[in-house]
């Protein structure tokens, strides 16, 4: 079980890294949005992840809440790009 | 010993995103910067027994600080020049 | 280990594993709508799979993984689709290597009617 755990901290750790590469290097704005999208559903998963390796119940909540607002500032940067904000 | 490789991990991500938003002159990527200087720092609170905290930050820094930036660079300028500030202060 | 912990263990590897080939899409690939794909495709696979292995290892809180699995698969395609639109409508059209172009790209002549209807 302790193998598991590490095996997938890294694994989520390099995901989170070569995306916010991506995020540094992308030659447009549409890449930059695209990678921040990219490190939004990284992080919920994370958050449920650590939250299982505290064992506490109350922190899935944290997990719930970024499930529900983190598309809005992805839709709302979509929509200047787009010119209609 | 893995948190604290974990927490030093995410600490190089915060600093390197946060020299990044202060550094860049396009103002749309320093917000988009500031994004993800949010969701680590939420991951952040939230290894350090925090949950409370990381639920506003996740609240407040993940929709609310990138609308209102966003209106606030759609009523303004998108690109930050020091010259022509320069100018307009002279003059 | 019972039944239940090796179902788990198994969805979190797999989970794991999506997420950072999501991760390596975004860094390899060479347009934007292939960083789309893999980045939200691979990523919301990699999510869910992971979150249902939390919920098979912890039975009580099945239910609050799976309503945050319904928030996933609701808000990840309409976060997709709104970029996708958005950069073809800044005009960062996809590279086509196919001969058949006109079928391939049929979006490209409607943004064009437009503007040229705003022009007119």
């Amino acid at each position: 079980m302790t193998y598991i755990i590490y095996i997938a901290l890294v694994f989520m750790a390099l995901g989170l890294m070569l995306a916010f590469i991506r995020f540094i290097k992308g030659p447009s704005a549409g890449d930059r949005t695209v990678a921040l999208d990219t490190l939004t559903t990284i992080g919920t998963a994370a958050l449920v992840f650590l939250g299982f390796l505290f064992q506490r119940f109350i922190y899935i909540d944290v997990a719930l809440v970024y499930g529900v607002l983190g598309f809005i500032g992805v839709i709302v940067i979509a929509r200047y790009l787009e010119g209609a904000l | 010993m893995i948190y604290f490789v974990l927490i030093a991990f995410l600490l190089l991500l915060m600093i390197a995103a946060a020299i990044y938003s202060i550094s860049q002159k396009d103002l749309l990527y320093a917000t988009l910067a500031t994004g993800i200087i949010s969701l680590v720092l939420s991951i952040l609170f939230y290894l350090l027994q925090a949950p409370d905290v990381a639920l506003t930050e996740a609240a407040i820094g993940v929709a609310l600080t990138t609308i209102i930036f966003l209106i606030t660079i759609r009523n303004t300028v998108r690109f930050e020049n020091d010259e022509d500030n320069f100018k307009s202060e002279v003059k | 280990m019972s039944i239940m912990e090796i179902i788990g263990s198994i969805f979190i590897i797999i989970g794991s594993i999506f997420l950072f080939l999501g991760g390596l899409g975004i860094y390899r690939m060479p347009d934007i709508y292939n960083r789309l794909q893999a980045g939200t495709k691979a990523t919301t696979l990699g999510a869910m799979s992971l979150i249902l292995g939390v919920g098979f290892l912890e039975p009580s809180w099945m239910l609050k993984a799976l309503i945050i699995i319904i928030f996933i698969a609701f808000s990840n395609p309409i976060s997709s689709h709104a970029l996708a639109r958005a950069n073809y409508k800044r005009k960062h059209f996809p590279v086509i290597l196919s001969d058949d172009k006109e079928n391939m790209d049929a979006y490209r002549e409607v943004i064009e009617q437009e503007d040229k209807e705003v022009k007119s």
